[in-house]
């Protein structure tokens, strides 16, 4: 899973001026970025290159985390052995990478604890795309074909961004990622090519999920007002319409060839470009979910939260036990 | 003949059948921990353990489905057969409840379950004792995990204490069937009690006190959570019948 910088269309702009910065550590920095060498955690960095690499991690570890939750709804559903085994498999991943991605963002001065709290108040984002219903077995499908497809595209560049622990983190998401996309289409061609039920739900599940995967990129490059810096910093390295381009070049042939019908009557090759135009995206849906307002939005804030709150006994127990102990110890 | 005579007939299912039973309930049951533990790194720990589980079913349905030669495959044990032909201990089909309940259960169940595996993995049936190979190294470590949170509930504050206490008070009415000796693995018990008692200690617990024991998986008379498990579990077999997926 991941996401791209998420804010909320009403919410200023994050301070992103270096007018306050040392204008030769400045430069130094963006020599170094610009020759591609990695920024490291004791290494000096532009105040607005911290946050903003803050408030990209963290909404990428969030993502993973709410990210289990739609998937984690269908585990004690799965339609057999070796389905349930891959699924429980998968989610766990994704449990994984939130676990290193809120390790990267630490080690930019942030706790844990800090990133949890912003989530569950509000003030962090993660990606619109789990504020969605996983309604059919085929919306697990969708969602690893789509949104993990989505999510490569993403991250495979981010295996260069500048901030060396979140490009490493990168390296291994990735590799899990790519078969998280190729169960998810698997799924997709073996209900393709089932019963009229399935075929029904494999066509439901691609038209529901479709246009929030081409929303998973971002606002359109022109509404993007922090693109230019993250590019020239590294933290990006394609814009938003750049990946969403490449994404819809790839997964429509998929469709096409499963037999699937990708909801755009827009759609349509383009020669000269050799690529696809699209249709329109309904910006005005994609802010609404960035707000908080997506079908399942509170439901999947309520589960992390009482998952956290429920949990505060357990995580209080294993402090106090520990700090018993090292007291023991010390008394021996 | 019955379908329980057949089973009673030939050991090797009924082994192959109370194992993969174990493992399957269990299994779901801790998958549906994931996204809601305490902390990522034990809903990563828990989902890890459920991995397990649903592997070593898959394994011992799989043989259970070649020795009884039916037709029916794992899948089909797993998705298509109803509460009676469970043979599961009662045990693992328990509500998972708060985390101090999951814990105790998988305390009490997994310390069982590697010693009853030593003794699979060093028996001279080739099929099972294969399978019990590889499970038991998975399991010593689902016994480590839930043994050291026992020492740590314990150990905590009050009410984690107050909470695991309540926790295997509530599972502890199951043991029993576990060493049943008609059903179960009498011979482990002296081993287990002195495992259980060693980690209850370090967690400065008291054994709970003796009582009757409720016994019925190992014969098709289940608890009525077995039910509920189950249709949620089997939901997709049971409403698209025919379909592959």
């Amino acid at each position: 899973m991941y996401t791209t910088e998420l804010k909320d269309k009403n919410q200023k702009s994050a301070a992103l001026s270096v007018a306050d910065e040392d204008p030769e550590k400045l430069a130094a920095f963006e020599a170094r970025v610009a020759a591609d060498d990695f920024i490291e955690p004791k290494d000096w960095m532009p105040e607005a290159y911290r946050k903003t690499l803050i408030r990209q991690i963290s909404q990428h570890a969030h993502s993973e985390i709410v990210g289990m939750l739609p998937e984690g709804n269908w585990i004690t559903r799965a339609p057999n052995l070796r389905r349930k085994a891959i699924l429980l498999a998968k989610v766990q991943d994704e449990g994984g990478h939130g676990l290193y991605l809120y390790a990267a963002a630490e080690t930019l001065g942030i706790s844990r604890e800090e990133m949890i709290e912003a989530l569950h108040s509000g003030r962090a984002k993660y990606s619109t795309i789990f504020n969605y219903p996983t309604l059919t077995w085929a919306d697990i499908g969708a969602i690893g074909w789509l949104v993990d497809g989505a999510a490569i595209m993403n991250q495979v560049p981010l295996q260069r961004t500048s901030y060396g622990p979140y490009a490493r983190a990168m390296v291994r998401i990735c590799k899990e990622e790519s078969f998280h996309q190729r169960q998810g289409y698997e799924i997709m061609c073996v209900l393709a090519a089932g019963t009229p039920e399935q075929k029904r739900m494999a066509q439901d599940a691609l038209n529901r999920w479709w246009w929030p995967s081409l929303m998973m990129f971002g606002p359109p490059d022109d509404k993007s007002p922090n693109t230019a810096q993250s590019v020239r910093w590294r933290i990006k390295r394609e814009t938003n319409d750049e990946l969403r381009q490449k994404f819809v070049d790839v997964t429509v042939p998929q469709a096409e060839a499963i037999g699937l019908r990708v909801p755009d009557p827009a759609l349509k090759w383009d020669e000269a470009r050799g690529a696809y135009d699209f249709g329109d995206i309904n910006w005005e849906e994609f802010y609404a979910v960035v707000r908080g307002e997506g079908a399942t939005a509170k439901e999947r804030i309520q589960a992390r939260t009482s998952a956290w709150e429920d949990g505060a006994w357990v995580r209080e127990a294993a402090a106090t036990h520990a700090s018993k102990r090292a007291m023991r110890l010390a008394a021996e | 003949m019955t379908e329980e005579d057949v089973v009673a007939e030939n050991p090797i299912l009924h082994h192959a059948l109370r194992l993969g039973d174990d493992a399957l309930i269990l299994g779901q049951r801790l998958s549906e921990w994931c996204g809601h533990a305490p902390m990522l790194e034990l809903d990563l720990a828990l989902a890890n353990i459920g991995l397990d589980l649903i592997g070593q079913a898959t394994h011992f349905l799989n043989l259970a489905s070649e020795i009884e030669g039916k037709g029916r495959d794992a899948d089909a044990l797993a998705f298509h057969r109803d509460v009676l032909d469970f043979r599961n201990c009662l045990l693992v089909e328990q509500p998972n409840g708060d985390f101090a309940q999951t814990i105790a259960r998988q305390f009490l169940f997994s310390n069982w379950q590697e010693l009853l595996m030593r003794e699979i993995a060093a028996a001279p049936e080739p099929r099972l004792s294969a399978i019990g190979a590889k499970a038991v190294k998975e399991i010593a470590y689902h016994a480590r995990f839930a043994s050291e949170w026992v020492v740590r509930l314990g150990d905590g504050t009050d009410e984690s204490r107050a909470r695991l206490i309540a926790g295997l008070d509530w599972m502890w009415r199951f043991v029993d069937e576990l060493f049943d000796p008609k059903d179960g693995a009498p011979s482990l018990r002296a081993d287990w009690d002195a495992r259980i008692a060693r980690t209850l200690a370090e967690a400065s617990l008291e054994l709970p006190k003796p009582r009757r024991g409720i016994v019925g998986g190992r014969s098709g008379h289940h608890s009525e959570h077995l039910g509920h498990l189950l249709s949620e579990m089997q939901f997709l077999q049971r409403a698209y019948p025919g379909a592959t997926w």
